[in-house]
């Protein structure tokens, strides 16, 4: 066993534990940006794709080159806005009312109250 | 290695570190987004340092270049146009078709660097030659895997599982094939052999998922997420790429942990929902249930508006139906009118509710529903004794009190106490059985009301019959 494939398989096993513990217990409202997010990383493949660029002479070569970056970019560029697309969503509070707001919020808006009252909601 | 290789390894270390950093972050909503940002950061800096790595080494040639920058900017064209135009609802089938594209190009990379390298002085015997297997393998049955699953959801291949006589058989033929070849090629170098190992892997890949029924797809999808980090860790260490190892072990964890929660949430272990779904095996002995002569009481929209107008706590149970109804912003609609009456409203998610992990999240959070709202399972039940009514749309199988007790389908699932509620008020189609092919005893219960309808039809029906009823 050479000590590139030792180093390499060391690497492998730290970065799988660390992934473990830092990941922890990830919220069940973020699971699917979670997965999202971990869909986007592992798109660091098209690294990989370009590297097949400094060897590759012959028609396969190309080829293979070709579809890996495709694919590999697909997945990094989509993964990364789609991720970002869906976390814009989540937020804590409900958006600012539209004009027909109704009664409560224009008294609670009159009283002065903080911002963070003033979306139709009740305060818990 | 040269200074200058060390140096764009020490880059390499940096993102890698960003993706940790950006994982990390995911673990509250508050910092989700700078998570996002900072792995995306290390993807730059990471991509960016292996161009910069392609030009120092001054070897690829012109087509080389535009194979890979035409590869590179098609690609980010359509990762680009799906990401922006994909509905909400459809982001299983988005998440399954990144999964299938990453394990497709880390299959891609290891079949090139075998090549390659095969025609090097001294082969490709010996340990190398594990990695390219394994990453193979684990891309091949990732990609055909992804696809199908990705078939599934769309709904281009029938949600149902798929079984045909003798497909334990097969799978188990083409695992002997597998193992078999890949001996064979750690002390033969073969191209044919390889491509052998590709094929095998392909059909076991779609004969894996084939069988696997839509409820079980959050599992499956989580274990496909993994699947993919670790064909992508194994590319790393057959390019000997630090940053390829990193993300993928990283990717390999997250998915891992995913697939133990959505297993664990449905009481059934892994292998269990490999080898074939609900209803296709023995074990679903259906039991007699109260469903025999037991009377199921219907319910109309007025009435039903009445019942959530005057109640002063209610909680909603959304499951798979309100996906595929789409009617993510009628029930936020509802919500928000009962809540300007003064009720207090909030939405009880089961972990396996709908197609993925956290599919219900991310559809209430694109109808605007703030994410405190979204109470999980274990932190709801103890509200269902309080509640005034429960309101389950599109949820069947996590509500059934058959769970409870031995001797059913679904025994030990963990589900939500919807039956202890004051009352309930289940939105459903028909009586129709739930993905476990079993009577949902809930629905026999004296307390519950059927409304017998579409998500969205139901919901803004008794969203006008609840204004009416306040104005």
């Amino acid at each position: 066993m050479s000590t590139a494939l030792v180093t390499d398989l060391a690497i492998f096993v730290l970065a799988l534990l660390v992934g473990v513990e830092v990941i922890g217990k990830v919220p069940a409202t973020l699971h699917t940006p979670l997965m999202s997010a971990a869909n986007s990383i592992h798109g660091i493949i098209l690294a990989g794709a370009m590297l097949i660029g400094v060897t590759a002479g012959g028609v396969v070569g190309y080829l293979l080159a070709f579809v890996a970056s495709l694919f590999a970019a697909a997945n990094v560029v989509g993964g990364y806005v789609v991720t970002g697309r869906m976390l814009k969503m989540f937020r804590r509070k409900a958006p600012e009312p539209v004009p027909a707001a109704p009664a409560k919020v224009a008294v609670a808006a009159a009283a002065g109250a903080p911002s963070d009252t003033g979306n139709g909601r009740k305060p818990s | 290695m040269t200074s200058f290789q060390a140096v764009i390894q020490l880059v390499y270390v940096i993102a890698a570190a960003c993706f940790v950093i950006g994982l990390h972050l995911m673990n509250s909503p508050a910092t989700a987004r700078r998570g996002n940002q900072v792995s995306t950061v290390g993807m730059v800096i990471a991509i960016a340092a292996t161009l910069v790595l392609l030009i120092h080494y001054g070897t690829v040639k012109p087509i080389g270049w535009i194979a890979l920058g035409a590869g590179t900017l098609i690609g980010a064209g359509i990762g680009l146009y799906s990401a922006r135009t994909i509905k909400m609802t459809a982001m299983p089938q988005l998440v399954s078709m990144f999964n299938a594209v990453g394990g497709g190009a880390a299959t891609l990379v290891g079949v090139y660097d075998y090549l390659h390298t095969e025609n090097l002085p001294g082969g490709v015997l010996g340990t190398t030659t594990v990695a390219t297997l394994l990453d193979v393998i684990i891309g091949c049955v990732t990609f055909s895997g992804s696809l199908i699953a990705a078939g599934k959801l769309q709904g281009v291949i029938g949600g149902q599982p798929i079984v045909f006589r003798g497909s334990r058989l097969v799978n188990i033929v083409l695992g002997v094939v597998l193992l078999g070849t890949a001996v064979f090629m750690l002390t033969t170098a073969s191209q044919l052999a390889l491509l052998v190992i590709a094929l095998a892997a392909l059909a076991f890949g779609v004969l894996m998922v084939l069988p696997i029924g839509g409820a079980d797809m959050p599992v499956v999808i989580s274990l496909l997420n993994a699947f993919t980090g670790t064909a992508v860790a194994m590319a790393g260490i057959v390019i000997n790429n630090w940053a390829l190892i990193v993300a993928g072990a990283l990717v390999g964890a997250s998915g891992g942990i995913l697939t133990k929660l959505m297993a664990d949430a449905m009481n059934r272990s892994i292998p269990n929902i490999i080898i074939g779904g609900f209803g296709t095996g023995d074990s679903a002995a259906v039991l007699a249930g109260p469903g025999g002569d037991a009377q199921v009481k219907s319910i109309q929209a007025d009435d039903a508006a009445i019942q959530l107008a005057y109640a002063s706590k209610v909680i909603i149970v959304p499951g798979y139906g309100l996906a595929a109804a789409q009617a993510q912003h009628a029930v936020a609609e509802l919500a928000s009118v009962l809540e300007e009456h003064g009720v207090e409203v909030s939405y009880a998610i089961h972990p396996v509710a709908g197609r993925m992990p956290g599919h219900m999240n991310v559809l209430l959070a694109e109808a605007n529903v703030p994410y405190p709202q979204l109470v999980e399972m274990d932190e709801i039940n103890p509200e269902f004794p309080r509640t005034d009514v429960a309101l389950v749309i599109g949820a069947n199988d996590v509500t059934n009190p058959a769970a409870r007790r031995p001797g059913s389908a679904i025994s030990g699932m963990p589900i939500l106490d919807v039956d202890k509620a004051k009352s309930i008020i289940v939105v459903k189609r028909s009586m129709g059985h739930g993905y476990a092919g079993i009577e949902n005893e809930l629905y026999f219960d004296p307390k519950t009301n059927m409304y017998f309808a579409d998500a969205k039809t139901a919901l803004a029906q008794m969203t006008a019959a609840v204004k009416t009823l306040v104005a």
